[in-house]
């Protein structure tokens, strides 16, 4: 039978957020590229939350753009709300975080791969890799075609075999009823990929001409947005945003919750997949925390095309009956009407263990994966993921060294790491406190982090680049004119020290060191500064941080310092553990299993303690 | 250059009992430096401009210009010298005090306190310890691994290392709570938690400070051969433990706190240092379990250099002791057969099944029969090297001390920050900083030094 053969450098299998990332980047690296989706329609979906960014996801956003990437550009174009978020915290914790308009943010993606060279989109199922001699020659699609490449990149997020779950209703779906991927599992399996089974789950749309919204407090964007990307203008974002709305479950909710939950087909066993502790579904949070009087319930719109309402906070896979009483519950809610149901889905996908930082199978060479389909979830890890594999897959049909992240570079380096490294039981969330070094590890910062990078990488413009490096000089420049300008202690500076409430000055003393000071900062300072240059917010905003927080980024480098010291310390992937003398058996399976790429690593899997790894560092050494 | 950084390091290089003479070495570039600072020689010559391989002769002087000790000094310039830099030998007048004094004072002076080992080490990467040298090292080091691991945890007594690790949960739990308000401030509030912190950093603070001052005064570690005895209850450990402080009993030192776990005495036998550990606690599970009591007796076994069984000879063996006999087998140990002078039910043939014959000892704790030639056992094993002995003390209490100071030092900026009312997320700096040098002292820090530490336990101070 003649079946169709065509032939391509990279094929990405998945058009969701980590495909069209690592479609995007094997494309732009020059390299024929050929992207697989189940539905043409559902390019860049956001099947669960309409918005992107958040608490340390926004950093991976920025991450994400300082390489390279799209969907820093894309939600860009296409928010309705921009919000920065923790600013009364630390310059650490700061993360922005953007409502999107579900449908624009689909077309501007598909758009924009659409008008990228060297990239073909097509609506197909794969559904087995072709393999010779450990290598990755190819993808066959359902119909039988044969898609030769070098390299390919498995983006699969919830459709592998998915099913979708509330009450003791489950569709054999993916998200939002689109059609399941029931074929690669098989595949994957045959070719030795261990495949585990995670679950997710979303909560309802609900239309937004029956909610009352004056029993709830309208949560406004910001005055001045912030945009995602450093290419972006940031006059460019400055729009007429819509709000979005908080409300709060209460008692009669969680009764309601408490009397059904044996209904619930987590309980009632239908649900077999793990999910995710972090992002947890409203009958876990009444279970969970049972002291708890009331959760935040944040009514967002889903677009401007629509009334339909997303309830963040209350995904569920309870039956629909006891999702219209609990919903109804709700101040605001309480005549309310369900578009969509709330439900759990079900999926297979990969242990990561079996990946390298470089996101390639270490077993079968030119086979990467990204994004839901190696343990994580949301939007912005697989987009994360998806450009480090895709520009990895690029990088080896080239025959180039691989892009690899490490913790102290970036959030995606600690979400990689993490997902090669640690026993991840259920979909993988990126947070703060994952990310030791988060101090340096800024959204504000992640161009200076990351622009070079990507740069050699070849994903970043020369123009974005020298951008860059102007910026840092001139962060440079006015952090060295403030530790170098001293002020002594004449009248003037001392009646500007008394009107601040601040201590007067005896001796020479840098404006940066008065900036320390917790009741002046540097607006203030500019009265008695009349050298200072006139500057863009985001120089002055690095200028501040630099050196208001300078003793704790110093120290947080020392740290960085230990750890790479460590991280430095390489390991061969073939080394037989068992070989040495000493090391504990668990110690020894878990090192065989992961291979670890250096002594940093191997400190960081489960189960390999402290006396492991001085036994190794020995071993090194001899 | 600060004293964490210097190149120069030092440490005594003698063991540490009381009568033999004390060296304290010191190594590395400014060890001239050092020693020019602190010594006043006979003649007032510079010891930059010597020649190598002269001996001194003079006084060690404190920071007020008081004698500590009349010494002789020998000085061996690089690369002729045991590590293959410039190297200083303090010859003291010994005795565990003065020693001390000489390094603590070389130690003011810009060294910094060897790392246990780095005499050895140095001299390896300066190639002057051979392959073959460094392979047989190597060799010790990997079949010693697990024990060598657990070092620093075995040598602090429960009540130290209870107290540290204590700590470790405190500060871990703020900084967990502190990142888990940051990820989920819905559910966790940091509302008033930077006072809750600081009422629970104030007095961890005043505690480390107060262990630092035991530190000083070495009253944390002890020194000698970790000595445990097992056996029954009614075997007659306590009865031959006496009779073996017997006469030495006015040297015998009761250092505080160490008997609130177990009952722990140090004695010298022919000058050498024995830290007893007699099993105690199994007197009063005995009714209960007698098998909680062994259990207890293994745990104890494990960190020791030496084990004494002490063997019933009026009681048949049970499965206990058949244990305990097989623990013996991976230890340097001896058998003590007592009771003697009672109708025996366990011969010596019946033992010799389980140990070599030439470690059993008959003994009488009633009648003082067989106590000398315990004695002179001891000192035989301890003659031919058989025995580890505990002198890396001093250097470890100081390890330990820098640790100390280093988590003191994160502690007290950590609770500046919430004087200064800094954001939480910055505090979790100071706190893992914190956490990280108490690990190292019980040994749950993974950093690069963990390698470093293994050396401890092969050649100290050396």
């Amino acid at each position: 039978m003649a079946v169709v053969e065509e032939y391509y450098d990279v094929v990405v299998v998945g058009a969701g957020h980590a495909g069209c990332e690592a479609a995007l980047a094997a494309a732009r690296l020059g390299l024929s590229t050929i992207v697989f989706t189940v539905s043409i329609d559902s390019i860049a979906l956001m099947p669960c939350n309409p918005n992107v960014g958040g608490s340390s996801k926004g950093h991976i956003v920025r991450e994400v753009d300082a390489l390279g990437g799209e969907m820093g550009k894309n939600i860009d174009k296409t928010f309705i709300q921009s919000k920065m978020l923790n600013e009364s915290k630390g310059p650490a914790v700061h993360s922005l975080r953007a409502q999107a308009d579900k449908k624009m943010y689909s077309q501007a993606m598909r758009e924009t791969m659409e008008h990228t060279e060297n990239l073909t989109i097509r609506q197909a199922e794969a559904a087995d890799l072709i393999v010779e001699n450990g290598r990755l020659t190819g993808i066959r699609t359902v119909s039988g075609a044969i898609y030769h490449c070098k390299a390919a990149v498995l983006c699969t997020g919830t459709y592998l075999k998915a099913r979708c779950i509330y009450g003791d209703v489950s569709n054999p779906t993916g998200p939002n009823g689109l059609q399941a991927a029931n074929h690669l599992t098989a595949s994957l399996i045959e070719h030795g990929i261990t495949v585990r089974r995670f679950k997710t789950g979303t909560p309802a749309r609900v239309d937004g001409r029956t909610i009352d919204y004056s029993k709830m407090a309208e949560q406004f964007g910001d005055k001045v947005v912030v945009p995602f990307s450093f290419s972006t203008d940031p006059a460019s974002v400055q729009k007429e945003q819509v709000s979005c709305w908080l409300t709060y479950t209460n008692e009669e909710t969680h009764k309601i919750i408490r009397d059904n939950i044996d209904r619930s087909p987590l309980f009632t066993g239908v649900i077999e997949g793990t999910g995710p502790r972090y992002c947890p579904s409203i009958e876990d949070k009444v279970v969970k925390f049972p002291d708890k009087e009331r959760h935040q319930v944040f009514i967002e719109p889903e677009g401007l095309y629509t009334t339909e309402m997303y309830l963040g906070g209350m995904s569920s896979s309870l039956p629909e009956d006891v999702q219209y009483a609990m919903y109804r519950t709700v101040p605001g809610l309480e005549n309310v009407k369900i578009v969509r149901n709330a439900y759990a889905i079900e999926y297979d996908c990969i242990d990561p263990h079996q990946l390298k930082h470089s996101l390639e199978f270490k077993e079968i060479s030119g086979l990467f994966s990204a994004g839901q389909i190696n343990g994580s979830s949301g939007y912005e890890e697989a987009a994360g993921q998806g450009i480090i594999a895709g520009m990895n897959a690029a990088l080896f049909c080239l025959g180039k060294e691989p892009v690899v992240l490490d913790r102290s570079q970036a959030y995606i380096g600690v979400l990689i790491d993490d997902l090669v490294t640690k026993e991840t039981t259920e979909p993988y969330r990126m947070m703060t406190s994952r990310a030791e070094y988060r101090l340096v590890l800024r959204q504000d910062n992640a161009d200076l982090r990351l622009r070079a990078i990507g740069h050699d990488a070849g994903l970043v413009s020369d123009e974005d680049y020298n951008k860059m490096l102007a910026k840092k000089e001139c962060i440079d420049r006015e952090v060295n004119r403030l530790k170098t300008t001293i002020l002594g202690g004449n009248e003037t500076v001392n009646a500007f020290m008394v009107k601040h409430g601040s201590t007067a000055l005896n001796n020479g003393t840098s404006l940066s060191e008065l900036m320390k000071r917790p009741e002046l900062d540097y607006e203030k300072l500019a009265e008695i500064d009349p050298e200072r240059p006139e500057l863009p917010a985001d120089i002055v905003e690095q200028v501040c941080i630099q050196i208001k927080y300078e003793g704790y980024i110093a120290k947080q480098e020392k740290q960085i310092e230990n750890f790479k010291k460590l991280e430095n310390k390489k390991l061969s992937p073939n080394f037989d553990y068992s070989t040495i003398k000493g090391l504990r058996k668990e110690a020894i399976q878990k090192l065989n299993k992961i291979k670890p790429a250096s002594i940093g690593q191997a400190g960081r899997i489960s189960g390999v303690s402290p006396a492991d790894i001085a036994v190794l560092l020995v071993a090194l050494k001899s | 250059m600060s004293r964490e950084t210097s190149k120069t390091f030092a440490a005594i290089a003698t063991a540490m009992s009381p009568g033999s003479i004390g060296i304290v070495r010191i190594s590395g570039p400014e060890s001239f430096d050092v020693i020019q600072r602190i010594f006043r020689p006979a003649n007032a010559a510079r010891f930059s401009k010597m020649e190598t391989h002269t001996v001194h002769y003079g006084h060690i002087l404190s920071e007020t210009g008081a004698v500590i000790d009349e010494v002789m000094v020998l000085l061996m310039r690089g690369p002729k010298s045991f590590t293959a830099e410039d190297t200083v030998e303090i010859d003291t007048h010994g005795g565990i005090l003065v020693t001390r004094q000489v390094l603590e004072r070389v130690l003011s002076a810009g060294a910094r306190v060897a790392e246990p080992g780095e005499f050895t080490k140095q001299a390896f990467l300066n190639g002057r310890v051979d392959l073959s040298e460094a392979e047989a090292v190597m060799d010790l080091i990997n079949s010693k691994n697990a024990f060598a691991a657990s070092a620093a945890l075995s040598q602090l007594q429960g009540s130290v290392r209870n107290e540290i690790k204590s700590m470790r949960d405190v500060l871990l739990d703020a900084v967990a709570f502190i990142e888990a308000a940051l990820d989920d401030p819905e559910h966790i509030s940091l509302d008033g938690y930077s006072d809750e912190l600081r009422e629970k950093l104030e007095p961890m603070e005043k505690k480390i400070r107060k262990m630092i001052e035991d530190y000083q005064d070495g009253a944390v570690l002890k020194e000698g051969v970790k000595t445990v005895l097992l056996g029954k209850p009614n075997a007659g450990k306590s009865s031959l433990l006496n009779a073996l402080l017997g006469q030495d009993r006015a040297i015998v030192t009761d250092i505080a706190g160490t008997t609130r776990d177990t009952l722990s005495e140090q004695v010298y036998i022919g000058g050498i240092g024995f830290e007893f550990t007699d099993t105690a606690g199994i007197r009063e599970t005995q009714d209960v379990v007698e098998t909680i009591g062994v259990e207890r007796s293994i745990s104890q076994a494990e960190g020791a250099d030496l084990l004494l069984f002490v063997a019933d000879a009026s009681l048949p063996l049970d499965d206990n002791d058949r244990r305990i006999l097989e623990i013996l087998r991976q230890k340097k140990s001896l058998v003590l057969y007592n009771k003697t002078d009672l109708a025996p039910q366990l011969t010596i043939d019946e033992l010799s099944k389980y140990c070599a014959a030439d470690t059993i000892l008959p003994v009488s704790a009633k009648t003082g029969e067989g106590m000398d030639a315990i004695k002179e056992r001891l000192v035989a094993m301890f003659r031919a090297g058989e025995l580890l002995y505990n002198d890396e003390v001093l250097i470890t209490n100081a390890r330990h001390k820098e640790a100390l100071e280093m988590a003191l030092g994160s502690l007290r900026q950590a609770l500046e920050g919430i004087y200064g009312e800094v954001s939480e997320d910055f505090l979790t700096i100071d706190l893992l900083d914190a956490y990280e040098a108490l690990g190292r002292i019980t040994g749950e820090t993974l950093d690069e030094d963990v390698a470093d530490r293994i050396f401890e336990k092969f050649c100290m101070g050396k």
